[in-house]
């Protein structure tokens, strides 16, 4: 290899170091790489790889600990949020993040989610939603729409049978104890620096001890939706998205102006399209 | 609190020895007969003194999660529930007892199955002893007889739950959390500073310096070799306490024909038994393990040799008589008396079953 290229001037991006050399086992197309690789720069631009423990879950990323080069701790399902409660409560001066995904933290832990939500706990949330519990083999989640098949809704989630999806973001953003709740999404260069902006501000506030700081990224599964990589972002971008809308929710303590009840009660079941 | 004698309920004795020995952090969920602990706690206010965390979760799923997180950060943490509680929690316990991290549950026990009854029980023994929850692991049982042990084991947990690097339960009864005792306070144990933090638990997760790498606290490990490693790897050090840990009580043993073998509230029962049957001329004696787990096997075979019976006492249908039927391989007779469902026997029961059961029978 031509070193010439990368002498320090020349450099204009690298690898992040908060990330191990450990080869993910993400398949190829999903976004949990892109949103492990946001999570682990902002830790590095914000110089605090020395003082951030992260929490990972039971569900896809629950090898997230081999990938990051901060200290972690592996939770039980769902049990995160209890975990991160008592590291930040206990190490007021570390930076404390959970990494979840949707039967992780909607279904199996959805107490310990409000409830850490609720407390206001100086800590960061990063939720993968992907609709699917796609280590188990792609079985119906909390956040499996209305007419999406799973491994447990071959044909099509139906209300009657499996009840309504949970749009946990939302109710998140209602509790007094959220200080900054956001979705987005890393399907797009552009959508990823705008996730990367809001991992990064989740980050900082945990400085400012005003509340908890929640990140939806809502991100695809090829493999457990039975599609290529392009064609599963083009189903997510038509009907996800509709359902589970990009952008800030609640920002400084605050909702953000146009986030009104039509969209923090659910009217209607949140449906593929 | 320097060394002061105090009059103190066993559930009070706990959260005050918590507060004394160094505890970092507290977190519980509120279930009788046992919140007078975190109640204490709150009034005490020790974050405002030693910096101690209390904090009332949402659940006990909750609180021995949390145990979880900030016992591996290195912290002295530890929560105290009740039966049905302590059922939730069994879940927390195999994980913690997987990634090894040290700290300290306490089960104030009351009758079941299922809600039960708030009254005191022992029919928890197999659940503390035998694994509650999956896989193979256990946990390091101690069983107080007195507000004074219960104030006592909590000191002595931290050193054991460190030592091996596992969780430490203290198996007591409604009967010792709410009966109100003498006690000896202790010198104030000092909260580890940083240092001392990161010298006892280099294996924490406290944030990773530029001079090691990360540190992972995790019970995962996919790979079914390495799994089974760890595996033997737990088992030696299981092997290690049993060989070194065991602790047990014998009074009146030395001439004895015939000895109770009794724990916590059990034996305090039993204690006065004894003392009824050598005023009618019977040679007994009380034989109390103090851990639970690790069994003193080996004492309790050694005495076994000399004595022509052996009762078991215990508030439950009979589960320590297994462990005490093993450990004298059926060389004696052994039997078992118990009243269980929240009901406490009397001395008077507890000789009669003696004289019924073994010596008649």
């Amino acid at each position: 290899m031509n070193t010439d290229i990368v002498k320090p001037e020349n450099l204009v991006y690298s690898r992040t170091k908060v990330l191990t050399d450990a080869t993910m086992h993400y398949c190829p197309g999903c976004g949990h790489g892109t949103t492990h690789r946001i999570v682990a720069e902002v830790i590095e631009e914000l110089g605090i790889q020395d003082q951030t423990v992260g929490i990972a879950p039971v569900g896809c990323s629950v090898l997230a600990y081999n990938y990051f080069d901060v200290d972690f701790q592996e939770a039980a399902h769902g049990r995160a949020p209890a975990l991160a409660t008592a590291v930040k409560r206990l190490n007021p001066n570390l930076f404390v993040f959970t990494y979840q995904g949707d039967g992780d933290l909607a279904a199996i832990g959805t107490a310990e989610t409000i409830h850490a939500a609720n407390r206001g706990e100086n800590i960061t949330m990063v939720f993968v939603n992907n609709g699917i519990y796609g280590m188990t083999g792609g079985q119906m989640a909390p956040t499996t729409l209305v007419g999406m098949k799973s491994a447990t809704t071959p044909y099509g989630r139906n209300v009657e049978l499996n009840g309504y999806p949970l749009r946990l973001t939302e109710i998140l953003a209602t509790l007094p104890g959220t200080y900054f709740v956001t979705r987005q999404s890393v399907h797009t260069p552009a959508a990823v620096r705008k996730a990367k902006k809001a991992i990064k501000q989740a980050f900082e506030n945990q400085k400012l001890k005003k509340g908890l700081s929640f990140v939806e990224i809502v991100s695809n599964c090829n493999s457990g939706w039975k599609m290529t990589p392009v064609q599963a972002n083009k189903w997510m971008e038509e009907n996800m998205f509709p359902n589970y809308p990009i952008g800030d929710i609640k920002v400084e303590g605050k909702l953000v102006e146009g986030i009104g009840l039509d969209r923090l009660v659910v009217s209607s079941p949140l449906t593929v399209k | 609190m320097a060394k002061e004698l105090k009059l103190m309920k066993g559930n009070e004795a706990i959260a005050q020895a918590m507060i004394a020995s160094g505890c970092d952090g507290y977190f519980g969920y509120p279930i009788t007969p046992q919140s007078e602990v975190m109640e204490t706690l709150m009034a005490e206010k020790p974050w405002e003194t030693t910096g101690m965390v209390v904090l009332q979760a949402e659940s006990e799923v909750a609180s021995i999660n949390m145990v979880y997180g900030g016992a591996a950060t290195g912290k002295k943490v530890a929560t105290t529930s009740s039966s049905p509680g302590i059922s939730l929690m069994q879940e927390g316990l195999t994980y913690l007892a997987g990634a090894e991290i040290p700290c300290l549950i306490i089960n104030v026990m009351r009758g079941g199955p299922g809600l039960g009854t708030i009254q005191p029980s022992q029919s928890d023994y197999f659940q503390s002893t035998k694994g509650g929850g999956h896989g193979d692991y256990q946990l390091f049982t101690l069983a107080p007889a007195s507000v004074q042990e219960m104030y006592d084991f909590v000191f002595e947990a931290w050193d054991i739950a460190y030592k091996y690097r596992n969780p430490v339960l203290i198996l007591s009864d409604g009967a010792i959390g709410q009966c109100m005792e003498k006690l000896y306070t202790r010198d104030y144990v000092p909260r580890w500073t940083e240092e001392e933090r990161r010298a006892n638990a280099p294996w924490g997760t406290w944030g990773k310096p530029a001079s090691r790498g990360h540190n992972i606290i995790t019970s995962l490990e996919l790979d079914s070799a390495k799994q089974e490693v760890f595996n033997h790897k737990l088992q030696a050090k299981y092997r290690v306490m049993e060989e070194n840990e065991c602790r047990y009580e014998e009074i009146m043993c030395d001439d004895a024909e015939y000895i109770f073998v009794a724990y916590g509230s059990s034996s305090r029962i039993s204690m006065k038994a004894v003392q009824m049957a050598r005023e009618k001329g019977i040679k007994a004696g009380l034989f109390r393990p103090i851990t639970l787990y690790p069994f003193p096997k080996k004492a309790l075979a050694e005495r076994a040799k000399q004595v022509k019976g052996i009762l078991t006492v215990e508030m439950s249908a009979g589960q320590m008589v297994e462990d005490v039927r093993l450990a004298t391989e059926c060389n004696v007779k052994v039997e078992h008396f118990g009243r269980f469902g929240g009901i406490i026997p009397t001395p008077t029961e507890v000789l009669e079953a003696l004289e019924n059961q073994i010596i008649k029978g």
